[in-house]
């Protein structure tokens, strides 16, 4: 079905150059959706299990939990890389039935190329999609400047520290003007300062663009900070175990104390799945 | 600098100690010749052409056959890393066929092409191709499994995905396979040029043997094994380096 607000490609497409505002028409609602995966020994392991949730366009959701509850399972799956066992992805009403440039996914690893200069990265999404030298190379200036990053450009990933990695990293899945930014513990290798800054300008850039982020992390304050929604899963199997919505005003910051009230309270829900994460661990 | 010192020395004695052995006639100078024995002969086959057509022609030959050896060796290594089947079958082959000396090719290779080009060039391909192939695979199997992850979620597949990512991202790997590719071809080279009458260095070093001439075998040994250093050198070292320097990994020493 076609939602009527959703234009055809080329169309949209010319209203990004223009505007460079991203259409922010990506309803994503994942039904029944359970996930197995064969283990080494033994019964497969269910990594999923009935996932319901709906994520409205524009919308900063959070997704956390312990460590082995299925957070990067789930991206992958809205990323269209894996496909559920059991359930359906969709988006716009639509079952995801591959990867595409409308979802860029942001791993903790930066995942950039070093073969690759920090344009050259940036370029690359757009060089598959067939865009012109003089264009995506315009279009790419225009993204590492949205992350500060102009000035190194020409620089390998190798010659950058890792918070600018991260940046640039940010700025080539912003570069395809993806629809939905999916985010996999991104900052969770930085030290707290470089994390921070890349918290006000992740925040900046998503009220900028508009776009729908879907955010891992294991960091029950980071995701205060940033989402509009915290969603709480459960140890193996992943299951929904509680929401929040996130009412704070923007910006906020990560030592403010109605982030640090609401996140002791998220935490007292999730204690009990990381005491049993934790046991898994040891007894392993 | 100290380096270089050190070398200098050793290569001083070195010589002065083959200059003392010969000078001892311990063993007679056509079995053990006179450093400046070799060094006439080598003057002399510069001078009359004879080295300078045996590197040209050998030279030819074995960009040929490598050339050759890299463009199937990368069909057959982009085979058994795209099938799982082949990887089990064709794949398990080429180790075993990798460890089997260049040189047992050369009577099969010489019943089918006769002693001809096409014989050496045969012996080349299949003292190279193999290594190439599994240098391939074992290139791509250490590619981070992030990276092809991010090509495809960034719009890369098939044919693209190939050439704009896995192949670059394999080549800190293959570019060492390469290395060992070239140095499998010009051993080939050598030894299907010693049996088959070719002008090239190998025959040079048999025309020696023949003609018992043990300063000319020592001149053609030197010239070919200065020419193969001088190409790992030049060549191979300057790319391990430009790759190592762009993909930021730790320079070869």
């Amino acid at each position: 079905m076609n939602l009527p607000h959703e234009q055809p490609v080329a169309e949209t497409m010319r209203l990004v150059t223009n505007r460079r505002i991203v259409p922010h028409n990506a309803r994503i609602a994942l039904r029944g959706v359970e996930q197995s995966f064969a283990a080494t020994k033994g019964p497969r392991v269910l990594a999923l299990d009935n996932i319901n949730l709906e994520i409205s366009p524009g919308e900063f959701l959070c997704v956390v939990g312990p460590s082995g509850c299925g957070k990067t399972s789930l991206l992958s799956l809205i990323a269209g890389l894996s496909f559920p066992s059991r359930g359906q992805v969709q988006l716009n009403n639509k079952p995801v039935t591959g990867p595409g440039t409308d979802r860029i996914l942001i791993f903790q690893e930066h995942g950039l190329f070093p073969w690759l200069t920090a344009l050259g990265n940036v370029e690359f999404g757009l060089k598959m999609r067939g865009m012109k030298k003089v264009e995506r190379r315009e279009r790419a200036m225009h993204h590492l400047q949205l992350v500060h990053l102009e000035q190194f450009a020409e620089s390998y990933p190798h010659q950058l520290s890792g918070g600018m990695r991260q940046r640039v990293a940010i700025a080539r899945a912003l570069a395809t003007e993806p629809r939905v930014l999916l985010m996999d513990e991104p900052f969770a290798a930085l030290d707290a300062q470089t994390r921070d800054l890349l918290h006000d300008e992740l925040e900046r850039i998503w009220t900028e663009t508009s776009c729908t982020v879907v955010f891992v992390t294991h960091n029950i304050r980071e995701a205060v900070r940033l989402g509009d929604r915290v969603v709480v899963l459960t140890y193996r199997p992943g299951r929904i175990k509680a929401e929040f919505r996130v009412e704070l005003p923007r910006p906020r910051h990560i030592e403010e104390g109605n982030v640090a009230r609401l996140s002791a309270r998220i935490l007292g829900v999730m204690r009990e799945e990381i005491t049993k994460s934790v046991e898994a661990e040891y007894t392993r | 600098m100290n380096r270089l010192l050190k070398n200098v020395v050793f290569y001083a004695v070195l010589l002065g100690a083959w200059y003392g052995v010969a000078r001892a006639h311990i063993w007679p100078p056509y079995l053990v010749p006179a450093p400046g024995d070799v060094w006439l002969a080598l003057h002399d086959g510069f001078k009359d052409g004879s080295i300078w057509i045996g590197i040209r022609i050998s030279m030819v030959r074995v960009v040929v056959g490598y050339l050759l050896s890299v463009v199937l060796g990368f069909v057959l290594g982009l085979g058994i890393s795209t099938s799982k089947f082949l990887e089990d079958t064709l794949g398990r082959l080429l180790t075993s066929l990798q460890s089997l000396p260049s040189i047992c090719w050369l009577p099969l290779a010489i019943l089918w092409f006769g002693l001809s080009d096409k014989a050496i060039y045969f012996v080349i391909v299949m003292g190279s191709m193999f290594s190439i192939a599994m240098s391939m695979e074992s290139s791509r199997a250490a590619i981070p499994r992030i990276i092809p992850m991010a090509g495809r979620n960034l719009g890369a597949s098939g044919i693209k995905l190939f050439w704009y990512v896995l192949l670059p991202a394999s080549l800190p790997h293959l570019v060492s396979g390469l290395k060992q590719g070239w140095a499998f071809a010009w051993r080939a080279l050598i030894s299907a040029e010693m049996i088959i009458i070719s002008l090239g260095l190998g025959q040079l070093l048999m025309t020696g043997r023949d003609l018992n001439d043990m300063s000319q075998v020592l001149a053609i040994l030197l010239v070919i094994l200065v020419l193969g250093w001088a190409i790992d050198l030049i060549v191979f070292r300057q790319l391990e380096h430009r790759v190592a320097a762009r993909w930021g990994l730790q320079q070869p020493s």
